[in-house]
């Protein structure tokens, strides 16, 4: 081999070398790099015990409730499989939204609802006009009713 | 073939790509100028509001393209390292050297208008999820790369070590660009990707590109820049330089 192509292999593999390196260290540390855990993954005990964790999916529909004193908010966060119930005080971002998600940051009290220490709204990748975001919405009712309607007929 | 082969060797040597550089400098100005009124034209009065984020998401038109050209003008500098590494140019050294300034900018700004982007959305202005931490690391794979560079006294040398360092980092690019979709982000998924067709709409998508290719002539314009005050400085005692210097 001439020195230019012992070089390029040199380069070549070290990147080599590298890059598996990389994904055996970031395989290990999967559990750790995880932003929030899902309500499924709290269910079968992956949630830390007596420390904060974070919390994700979505708020589910009809769930947002305010309680007496004003600022404490209760909500289910869901996703689709296993819900929980969590518990804050404080104000919520502006887009925090029922059906949208959300990530919650907190302890598990003894009781099973969450203790949000800071509740943090996840939006999602779609960018649209209002327009067509209602449409879109028209679209899925529609769709909804026509099923409701077909399984009245049968 | 060989023609070509030949005219591409002819400009990696800095004597010939120093009046090259300049004469295509003020081209790349021009476009970078053109794009960018287009590109803000069209995102801040052509696009339409966003339905879930109002007003506010328009900060994408800046944000998109400078977290774009962080990671791209990354993948320019190690690919110039490389080819320092292997054929000993003394030219892509020094393009990889003036390439740098620019990415770290463009990161900075990626991080800066994503704080502001994410307090009012999110919540907060800073989570250590895996998108804003890697994007994080190459910040500092940056300054790392010109603070390296810059105390190494014999410039040749100081190419070899900045030239390893960007090839080491070239890892996390990967890692930025997936880390949305390996791991629970906070980040959102991308919405502009080669797989699958863009999610959003037509005016919004197009301001981004052109805002985009705005950033990216800049960039090539101010590393040419660049690269002609370090072939000058690297050059001072040949003839050539002392004759371009008098004239």
């Amino acid at each position: 081999m001439k020195p230019r192509q012992q070089r390029i292999a040199l380069i070549v593999g070290g990147l080599a070398v590298l890059g598996i390196a990389a994904v055996l260290v970031l395989n290990a540390l999967r559990s750790n790099l995880e932003f929030s855990i899902t309500p499924t993954q709290v269910a079968s005990g992956e949630a830390p015990k007596d420390r904060v964790f974070r919390v994700g999916g979505m708020v589910k529909e009809g769930s947002l409730a305010r309680e007496a004193d004003g600022v404490t908010v209760r909500f289910v966060v869901t996703d689709t499989a296993r819900e929980m119930t969590v518990n804050y005080k404080g104000i919520l971002p502006d887009l925090f939204k029922e059906g949208k998600g959300v990530v919650a940051q907190g302890k598990l009290g003894a009781d099973g609802v969450f203790v949000a220490s800071e509740v943090l709204a996840k939006h999602d990748e779609n960018y649209m006009p209002p327009e067509a975001a209602h449409a879109l919405d028209e679209a899925s009712r529609r769709a909804v009713n026509e099923q409701a309607a077909q399984s009245l007929k049968q | 073939m060989s023609n070509g082969l030949l005219n591409w060797f002819k400009y990696a040597s800095p004597q010939s790509f120093y009046p090259l550089a300049g004469k295509m400098i003020p081209w790349f100005w021009a476009l970078a100028a053109i794009f960018g009124v287009v590109g803000l034209y069209i995102g801040f009065f052509v696009a339409p509001t966003d339905a879930q984020q109002g007003e506010g998401y328009r900060i994408i038109f800046l944000h998109v393209p400078a977290a774009w050209m962080s990671m791209f003008i990354y993948l320019v500098m190690a690919f110039w390292a490389a080819i320092g590494l292997i054929y000993k140019t003394r030219l892509s050294g020094m393009m990889a050297t003036a390439l740098a300034p620019t990415g770290a900018m463009f990161t900075f700004l990626a991080l800066w208008t994503g704080a502001f982007w994410g307090k009012p959305m999110w919540g907060a202005w800073w989570v250590w999820d895996a998108r804003l931490t890697s994007e994080l690391i190459l910040f500092f794979l940056y300054v790392g790369f010109i603070a390296l560079q810059a105390a190494i006294d014999d410039p040749r040398r100081a190419d070899k070590a900045g030239a390893i360092l960007a090839l080491v980092g070239v890892v996390n690019i990967p890692i930025i660009y997936f880390s949305v979709k390996w791991w629970n982000t906070l980040h959102q998924g991308a919405s502009v990707s080669l797989t699958k067709a863009p999610s959003m709409a037509q005016t919004m998508l197009w301001g981004m590109l052109v805002c985009a290719l705005a950033f990216w002539m800049y960039a090539i314009a101010v590393a040419l820049m660049r690269v002609r005050g370090i072939i000058l400085e690297r050059e001072r005692n040949t003839e050539w330089v002392r004759q371009e210097l008098a004239r």
